[in-house]
């Protein structure tokens, strides 16, 4: 049985309804030790004890620009409006809930999909990468340094580039530029530089280190698009705001086209963007439980998987105090997941507040199960998942085999065919 | 007086800058590497800054990753680099800094590493990814053991924030010579460097050292024309990856000597 997470009480310091039609909840909490710090230490947005800004010097001013930037954008109608006709003409947004029939009846409940894979590019991350991309034009910043695993978020990046005029620099783990060919192809083809990382396990971490590192030393003319609800404040706010569409639309369309909200909503979780997109707009409904799926790996042993929040603690990664994968002395571990795009020891801080508080509950699901059910939705409902969203899918099984005729929304994140290629030799004899 | 304040003072009262090598705790070899820290000492360095290597070294330029990785793929810790600073200590008087990533000396405890980095003898603490906004648990290990937690400003800080910065600075400000990560630069020092010494002398009383891309005894000289000390770290890494095991002691207190002799006689500023 499912443990029915409760409610936090979130705390709403802001609660002005921005240009773009939804609430902003950065949470701010001064922090002072009472000798007199609080006036030099400032205040910075956390999550509960998560969050926060650790970065060095070098970027604090760089923050506060974005930071700055962005509060003005929000309230900003003009902005607001160029934004919802880009989702709408270019993104091709609202995208559909569509209810998976053959899938609910296989499992006994009522399976609904929001469909990001249907989004240009193919999953969710353009809502993020166009929202920062008018932000960083508005900046007058040209260069776009973005960071990448599975290619969906440097994809997306290379787009928003291509459309605005911008130059993308985009940075990719060499294991990930391996398993992922087709979309280092695109990003090149959209006109962006794909950097190969070999430091360290070459995977997503190291490519947001290398981002980092470019960002440090080009901080006048660039704008680090990062892709997920990571980093120093004011990232993982900015990125939870500009894919929060995805749980906006999904809260109405539940309500007018199904006649009900969702008893679960269910998405995979890495660094946690499409999660936090769908669940913040749910959040608010009690009733409503959220679950995100971590990446199981191959194991429960330290390098084996990518499930931060399952087998985590505290500590702080890529600026932020969040939960991290890491050995007893600090030092970040390797992570393992089918899904490049999970493959991650760190996750959103907002997430780690999200557990904490018990609003969501974070389970994980192992490579070999994601992958069946990567065939499953292909061969029940003709969509082939991204392999990150396979985990979700793979996950509402569980759900509903514990919680029969129970209604289940899946964040259906990403479109499968960037990962046949890696799939074909662990397939291929089966079909 | 903690060490690292007495060094500055000395050198002051000497009219020259005051040198800071930066080595990696364990680096290039553990073995030996006790013996290398206090060579370096004896051969003029005024202070020294022990890296605690990390996995994922933002800051960091090539050769700092590399030592990091090496380092810690001979298993070095955050407990092992407290017992070198307690070797070293036991054989040289000259203040030793800490220096390394938050989530390490976080994982160890905040209080628990100040604490017996005091016990080791340790003069300061240099955390790099954590600046002023979330020091707090950092000052108060500081305050609680007399330890100085040393602050950094940047050239892309601004004015508001170097002032902040500057009144909380202790033991001696450390000045990022250019927006970038670690590394040697050829050439002469970044033209970023000698700016940002000028904005932070006019707020505080604290020395000043200038570290990043010092990469010889021409650069540390222009530095100390206008700064008070230079920190020397990816150059001293690179000579001792560069060199044989059994030459590596000569190559790198020589450099120490030809860094030190600069520093006797700065570039006239201006």
């Amino acid at each position: 049985m499912l443990t029915v997470p409760r409610a936090p009480e979130i705390v709403m310091h802001d609660g002005e309804r921005s240009a773009w039609g939804h609430l902003a909840e950065s949470v701010r909490m001064s922090h002072g030790n009472g000798d007199g710090m609080t006036e030099t230490m400032g205040s910075l947005a956390r999550f509960g004890p998560y969050g926060g800004q650790y970065a060095p010097e070098t970027l604090m001013s760089a923050l506060q620009e974005v930071e700055e930037a962005y509060e003005e954008a929000r309230r900003d109608a003009a902005f607001a409006r160029e934004l919802a006709e880009l989702q709408r003409h270019y993104v091709g947004r609202p995208t559909p809930i569509f209810h998976a029939r053959n899938l609910s009846r296989r499992l006994g409940a009522e399976i609904y999909l929001k469909r990001e894979d249907l989004a240009h590019t193919g999953a969710h991350k353009i809502n993020n990468a166009l929202g920062q991309g008018l932000l960083a034009r508005r900046m007058g910043k040209r260069r776009i340094i973005a960071e990448t695993g599975a290619g969906q978020h440097g994809v997306a990046t290379a787009t928003v580039c291509a459309m605005l005029g911008l130059d993308g620099v985009v940075y990719m783990g060499q294991v990930d530029i391996e398993r992922q060919e087709l979309n280092v192809f695109r990003m090149r083809l959209l006109g962006s530089e794909v950097h190969a990382v070999t430091a360290g396990t070459q995977t997503l971490k190291d490519a947001i280190n290398e981002a980092f590192r470019d960002w440090v030393g080009h901080v006048d003319d660039s704008f680090y698009l990062i892709g997920s609800v990571v980093g120093p404040h004011p990232y993982p706010t900015i990125v939870r705001d500009f894919q929060s569409v995805i749980g906006r639309e999904a809260v109405v369309q539940m309500e007018e086209e199904v006649g009900r909200l969702p008893d679960y909503v269910v998405a995979c979780v890495g660094g946690g963007s499409n999660a936090m997109g769908i669940f913040h707009p749910f959040a608010p409904h009690t009733s409503v439980k959220l679950v995100g799926v971590e990446a199981g790996g191959r194991g429960d042993a330290l390098g084996e998987h990518a499930a931060t929040l399952v087998h985590g603690v505290q500590g702080v990664l890529h600026g932020a105090r969040t939960y991290v994968l890491q050995d007893e002395h600090g030092q970040i571990a390797g992570t393992h997941s089918i899904s490049a795009g999970l493959d991650y020891p760190g996750v959103g801080p907002e997430h780690s507040w999200y557990k904490d508080s018990g609003r969501a509950s974070y389970v994980s699901i192992d490579d070999e199960e994601a992958l069946a059910a990567f065939r499953t939705l292909s061969e029940t409902e003709g969509i082939i998942p991204a392999l990150e969203s396979a985990h979700a899918v793979a996950y509402a099984a569980t759900i509903a085999r514990e919680n029969p005729g129970s209604t289940i929304l899946i964040n259906l994140s990403g479109r499968g065919d960037k990962d046949v290629a890696q799939v074909i030799p662990l397939l291929e004899g089966e079909l | 007086m903690n060490a690292l304040d007495a060094a500055f003072t000395a050198a002051r009262r000497e009219g020259r800058g005051v040198l800071m090598p930066y080595l990696t705790a364990g680096y290039p070899a553990r073995e030996g590497f006790v013996d290398l820290a206090v060579a370096i000492l004896d051969a003029g360095g005024d202070a020294l800054e022990i890296g605690i290597p990390f996995s994922d070294p933002l800051l960091d330029g090539v050769s700092i990753q590399g030592s990091n990785q090496a380092a810690l793929e001979q298993g070095v810790t955050p407990a092992d680099c407290l017992a070198y600073a307690r070797a070293i200590h036991q054989r040289s008087n000259k203040p030793l800094l800490l220096m390394g990533a938050y989530n390490p000396i976080y994982a160890y405890g905040v209080a628990r590493f100040y604490r017996e980095a005091a016990e080791a003898g340790v003069s300061a603490l240099i955390v790099p990814d954590v600046p002023l906004e979330e020091q707090e648990d950092l000052a108060t290990g500081a305050a609680e053991t007399g330890l100085h937690l040393i602050q950094l400003v940047a050239p892309t800080s601004s004015d508001e924030r170097l002032a902040r910065v500057a009144a909380r600075a202790s033991g001696f400000l450390y000045c990022i010579s250019v927006a970038g990560v670690t590394g040697a630069r050829s050439g002469g020092v970044a033209e970023t460097a000698r700016p940002l010494v000028a904005r932070v002398r006019a707020l505080t009383e604290v020395p000043l050292a200038v570290g990043f891309g010092i990469a010889g005894p021409a650069q540390a000289q222009e530095v100390a024309g206008f700064a008070d000390g230079v920190i020397v770290a990816s150059r001293l890494v690179d000579l001792l990856r560069e060199t044989p095991a059994g030459d590596r002691m000569r190559v790198a207190t020589d450099f120490i000597r030809s860094l030190r002799d600069a520093l006797q006689h700065p570039a006239v500023a201006g």
